[in-house]
């Protein structure tokens, strides 16, 4: 177990040798995931995890991948995915052009949902979907669209359950334990690596989802991440984020109207 | 068992359980009032957006209940419950911290996980009570809140719906007290007072 101090250390230390900024980030839980990493990588003390970090750039990209949380799946809450599908996607409809930003994708399982979603109402033509992580890593999972074929009983029961009326199997082929997603869905997806705590807005969307990953940031970082959204999002456009997470102590709240119970709020001003 | 130990800083009182625990903290919340300490709940409960276990908490305990989000900030006098889905996890401001990484023990909110959490935020000043269960977890939260000073009690399994969880730990830790139904709320009442 590494101490407070230890990880305080580490944050500083990663920040001066690669420029990644860890400051923002909830402590209960990155102390976790340091202490993860530690105990799965045999260190025997502090000072050999650290002279790693310094010495291994390699292992820079490690401690990104498994610091960060990639637990995901398809229409995870399928509750929010039905009223994107009833509510949402209709008003959407009515734009010449969609565009669609989801902050912190993962390995893509809910871009795939989105997709799926806009296909069925015949949007995915206009629509364009940008996905972003500032995992590399999983970016690549994300745009393979290739994913272990055991999960998609589950996945299937969570998209009748937000509302999908199809045979889920049609949008993949399953192959060797995998199912592989079409390209025709694929194709209205851009990925590219990008991080809420240093990069800035890249343009104007008519959606911004980011689901369960400001519960990794402090309040300031949060709040951060939510005005990076705010210049990301035109006039009525809508924010959606995690089952628990607010905007609620956000200097943006003001400017918004929550839809329904889901967290899903309506730029209106 | 120990004699009577006096607690009497006690910042949080966390509670775990699993299987059978729901029926027994049904019958004990409309009797305790007046607590001087965050009381949180962490019962293995089903994945889904439902509220119906807070309501149903809502509605029996006497003490008022906050639906916890991301970075609620923890109050004395209230009850925390744990959401579905979500490991819960204590920052050292006092706010609550969620977190969806891999499940720990089968379970999503993990025991163990919050346990421990709340082990290292709240060190000395902790009070964790195990109830039934069919699942080890808790065990290693409980050895964490140990470790960092805090006072550990777990419920008799002879009295437990499900005794395999409070008997792991037993068989596995020495608690403070080992309780029934009534030692459990003389225990919570004792609390600070």
């Amino acid at each position: 177990m590494i101490d407070d101090r230890e990880l305080e250390v580490l944050i500083n230390e990663v920040f001066e040798y690669y420029g990644f900024d860890f400051g923002g980030y909830s402590r209960a839980s990155l102390k976790r995931r340091v202490d993860r990493l530690y105990q799965m990588d045999g260190f025997r003390s502090f000072p050999e995890l650290l002279s790693k970090v310094r010495a291994d750039p390699d292992y820079f990209s490690r401690i990104i991948e498994e610091i960060t949380v990639n637990v995901t799946e398809m229409y995870r809450d399928p509750l929010f995915y039905k009223f994107l599908r009833n509510e949402i996607i209709p008003i959407l409809a009515t734009k010449p052009f969609i565009r669609l930003w989801h902050a912190g994708c993962s390995t893509g399982e809910e871009v795939y949902s989105m997709a799926i979603m806009l296909k069925e109402a015949n949007l995915l033509q206009k629509s364009l979907i940008y996905a972003t992580d500032v995992n590399g890593e999983v970016l690549n999972v994300a745009r393979s669209g290739v994913f272990p074929l055991r999960l998609m009983k589950q996945y299937s029961e969570n998209y009748m359950a937000s509302g999908g009326k199809k045979d889920f199997s049609q949008y993949y082929t399953a192959n060797y334990g995998f199912a592989k997603f079409g390209e025709d869905l694929s194709n209205k997806m851009v990925f590219s690596q990008h991080n809420l705590v240093s990069d800035s807005s890249f343009n104007e969307f008519d959606l911004v989802m980011c689901r369960n990953v400001l519960i990794y940031f402090d309040k300031e970082l949060q709040e951060r991440a939510l005005e990076l959204f705010d210049n990301s999002l035109g006039k009525l456009g809508y924010l959606a984020l995690g089952t628990k997470e607010t905007i609620k102590y956000s200097s943006i709240y003001g400017k918004y109207e929550q839809l329904n119970k889901e967290k899903i709020w309506k730029k209106i001003k | 068992m120990e004699e009577n130990q006096i607690i009497e800083n006690c910042k949080v009182l966390i509670i775990g359980g699993s299987a059978g625990s729901l029926d027994l903290l049904v019958k004990l919340l409309p009797l305790i009032q007046n607590i001087s300490f965050a009381m949180v709940i962490v019962l293995h409960r089903k994945s889904g957006e439902d509220s119906t276990l807070e309501e149903l908490i809502a509605i029996k305990a006497k003490i008022p209940v906050k639906a916890v989000e991301d970075k609620t900030q923890l109050l004395p006098g209230y009850v925390y419950i744990a959401p579905a889905d979500y490991h819960l996890l204590f920052e050292k401001n006092h706010q609550l911290s969620l977190d969806t990484s891999e499940k720990i023990n089968y379970s999503r909110p993990s025991i163990d996980v919050a346990f421990e959490s709340a082990a290292d935020a709240y060190g000395n000043t902790l009070v964790a009570i195990l109830l039934s269960g069919a699942n080890a977890d808790g065990t290693e939260g409980l050895k964490a809140v140990k470790k960092a000073g805090g006072i550990i009690a777990v419920q008799n399994p002879e009295t437990a719906e499900m005794p395999f969880m409070p008997q792991n730990a037993i068989s596995n830790l020495t608690p403070d007290f080992i309780l029934d139904m009534d030692g459990l709320l003389d225990f919570i009442k004792s609390i600070n007072s």
